[in-house]
């Protein structure tokens, strides 16, 4: 049986190291801080927000169409479609077209979906080298770590990371963590590359369907190398990427940056829409799991995802306990929503990593009700008696007595002399967790239900209008 | 005007006091207050941990209570979040969703029901820090969220402003969540307690001798990471400064 991610356990362990805790709060909070005054600055955005919602809304609801347009009108520019199933389909078909070409050098520029199918590891057991050619992708490839942040891959990681890494991978002085002197590093180690590679890779931000063009929203350039210089160019795209028209482009990328990062826009806006004379062009389009989640009546909002990861550097959570805690692709509130649909039980934990705070769903630039689709992942995930026993015990336990006047009174009127009755059922828990780093509320003398029937003692209180059983009678 | 009384289960057994502030307030604004003798929770609790059939019987027990009441009125954000967006664990029949709606959290039911702006024997003499709970603040709409582009407004503070010899710090980051949350408190303890240091912290350095919020379930938190900081902020509820609590 897999097992569960235990998200609490890894978010323990970054906050111990405190310096790279409080940068990385401090870092993202930053970016949120940044994405507000952005957007702040357009006094429509509010209105773009609910723009980019409804055109997700219309494309995903008509998704088979908008996917056979966009095929066609790929081909007729001259790329090859080829459509996967599911994560491993999508590895052998990308492995097939570089092999077919005996192609050993892969160079590619960031893609969430190439990480959620493992392509990389699939590749280099093949004999492919792979070459991440984003910056921060680059270091967590590396240092043998998924990305911790679905826009900024190294965030948690400080420059003295950096540093280390560097020096042990690719030759840097260990000394020197002066970060131009590092990113230039990472440039000049990666350029030959480019040069020498038999193949590029990107994802894909959007899709247009009217045109066939794949859309790449970047601020290194990396990705352009990436298409333009290796005689091959495979693009990685899930299904729900796709948009109806150029048209609306202008609503996302409006949004896009200005979610991420704060900045008006990406430095690169790249249209990939047909080979250059001599190239080939081949297109993936992947679902891997999207077609189910679509069919999912409460969850196939957050196919509308444009991964701009303003949810995550919001969040509070993810912020104090760092991309990597959540054992999955996806991290933060939008990993919370999507990985259970990846695989429940081994995800079970992940939407408890949660205050329900809701302050995701406030910055989502296409509206996804990111905070209530939390709260309908516990309903499921307790439905299918996927919660820790210990909890699972605690809600029965409470339940009980909180539907009874009797057995409530009992608990609460019954604990004014120790400790009352509610830190322990709400606390309760065999490590008791609540007072590692927190002093217990002092036990009052009296009830404030005690309090009343001294002293508002009338009859104007009344009883319930029906009897409940056992319990149901007031004193 | 006639209004019911929900007490929720932690202010009635940890915070009475709260629960009497809220109590005298609402009758020195000449509101006659019943407050049903069976009532125990909402359901929250339960719900929140994906258990709503957990929940189902402690729902239907506060629809009964509360039912044929034209007001109900609570000092708890999150508690009149349950009731109005997520009481569904119970057939959802005119009278569960009549109490739904009249379901309503103190400060919203002072400011948007009784439209009171002016609390005359209300005095604190203090710097506080308002605490607006995520529920009470995204989910109720209490104040302008600090992410959300639209004009400012905040319905506790323009109730605070009306007390005497009361003085505002800010804090940093004014609506980052505390870390309660439920039982997210001992299940991702480490997060929650690093949030509710952070939040002290923050308070405490804009220079708050008070933090003062309408949910008590967040500065239980707050007042207990705050205590074993070592730090000197005190906790309020809003009922109370309102009801002319004096420190």
């Amino acid at each position: 049986m897999t097992r569960r991610i235990d998200h609490s356990e890894a978010a323990s362990r970054f906050i111990k190291a405190k310096d790279h805790a409080e940068f990385h709060d401090r870092r993202l909070w930053d970016l949120r801080g940044k994405r507000d005054r952005e957007s702040a600055a357009l006094p429509e955005w509010e209105e773009l927000r609910t723009l980019a919602s409804g055109i997700k809304d219309h494309a995903l609801t008509h998704l088979a169409e908008y996917l056979e347009e966009f095929e066609r009108n790929a081909i007729a520019n001259g790329a090859t479609v080829h459509w996967a199933r599911d994560a491993a389909e999508h590895n052998q078909v990308v492995h097939g077209i570089l092999a077919a070409r005996g192609a050993k050098v892969l160079v590619k520029s960031k893609s969430m979906l190439t990480d959620e199918c493992d392509m990389r590891p699939y590749l280099e057991a093949r004999g492919i080298e792979v070459m991440e050619t984003d910056l921060g992708e680059r270091i967590q490839q590396l240092d043998g770590e998924p990305p911790s942040h679905i826009v900024v891959p190294a965030v948690h990681k400080l420059r003295g990371d950096v540093a280390r890494v560097f020096s042990e991978k690719i030759g840097t002085d260990p000394a020197k963590s002066d970060v131009h002197y590092l990113a230039e590093s990472q440039r000049g180690h990666t350029r030959p590359y480019f040069l020498e590679a038999d193949a590029g890779m990107t994802g894909a931000n959007f899709a247009i369907a009217e045109t066939g063009t794949i859309v790449v929203c970047t601020n290194e350039g990396n990705a352009d190398l990436s298409v333009h210089l290796p005689k091959l160019y495979i693009a990685s795209v899930g299904i729900e990427k796709v948009i109806p028209k150029v048209e609306h482009l202008g609503v996302f990328v409006r949004m896009l940056s200005r979610s991420a990062l704060g900045s008006p826009i990406t430095q690169l806006t790249s249209h990939f829409r047909r080979p250059r004379p001599g190239q080939e062009m081949h297109i993936v389009l992947v679902d891997n799991g999207r077609m189910e989640r679509l069919g999912m009546a409460d969850f196939w909002y957050s196919l509308k995802c444009i991964r701009c990861g303003a949810c995550m550097n919001t969040c509070p959570v993810y912020r104090r306990s760092g991309g990597l805690s959540y054992g999955a692709t996806y991290s933060g509130p939008i990993g919370v929503i999507i990985d259970p649909t990846f695989n429940l039980r081994k995800f079970s934990s992940l939407p408890f990593a949660s205050t329900l705070n809701g302050s995701c769903t406030n910055v989502c630039p296409v509206r996804i009700n990111i905070h209530e689709q939390i709260y309908k992942w516990r309903q499921v995930i307790a439905g299918r008696s996927q919660l820790p026993i210990v909890k699972q015990e605690a809600m029965r336990a409470a339940g009980k007595v909180l539907a009874s006047p009797k057995l409530y009174r009992a608990a609460t009127e019954a604990a004014t002399t120790s400790l009352s009755v509610m830190p322990r059922a709400v606390a309760y828990n065999p490590l008791n967790a609540w007072g590692r780093q927190r002093e217990l509320p002092g036990a009052p003398k009296y009830t404030f239900r005690q309090w009343y029937l001294k002293n508002r003692a009338k009859s104007s209180s009344r009883t319930p209008p029906r009897g409940d059983g056992p319990g149901s009678k007031s004193k | 005007m006639k209004a019911a009384l929900f007490i929720p289960c932690y202010v009635d057994a940890l915070f009475p006091e709260v629960g009497i502030a809220t109590l005298e307030l609402l009758e020195r604004l000449g509101v006659e207050v019943e407050y049903p003798l069976d009532q125990t929770c909402c359901g929250q609790p339960m719900a929140n941990n994906g258990c709503e059939r957990d929940a189902a019987k402690t729902e239907a027990l506060f629809a009964r209570n509360f039912a044929g009441y034209d007001y109900i009125v609570t000092p708890s954000g999150s508690c009149t979040h349950h009731v109005r967006e997520n009481l569904t664990a119970i057939p959802q029949t005119a009278t569960v969703q009549r109490v739904r709606r009249s379901t309503y959290e103190l400060v919203e039911f002072l400011h948007d029901v009784l439209e009171v702006r002016e609390f005359p024997w209300a005095e604190f003499r203090h710097t506080v820090g308002l605490h607006v709970g995520c529920a009470s603040l995204r989910a109720l709409r209490l104040a302008k969220a600090s992410e959300v582009n639209e004009p400012a407004f905040s319905k506790p503070m323009a109730l605070l402003s009306a007390v005497k010899g009361i003085k505002f710090a800010s804090p940093k980051r004014p609506d980052e969540c505390c870390g309660f949350g439920g039982t997210f408190s001992v299940f991702e303890e480490p997060v929650s307690a690093k949030m509710g240091y952070d939040k002290v912290a923050d308070h405490e350095s804009a220079g708050a001798e008070y933090i003062v919020s309408g949910d008590m379930s967040c500065l239980m938190h707050q007042k207990g990471c705050a205590e074993r900081m070592g730090s000197k902020v005190g906790f309020i509820h809003i009922a109370q400064v309102l009801n002319g609590a004096r420190r």
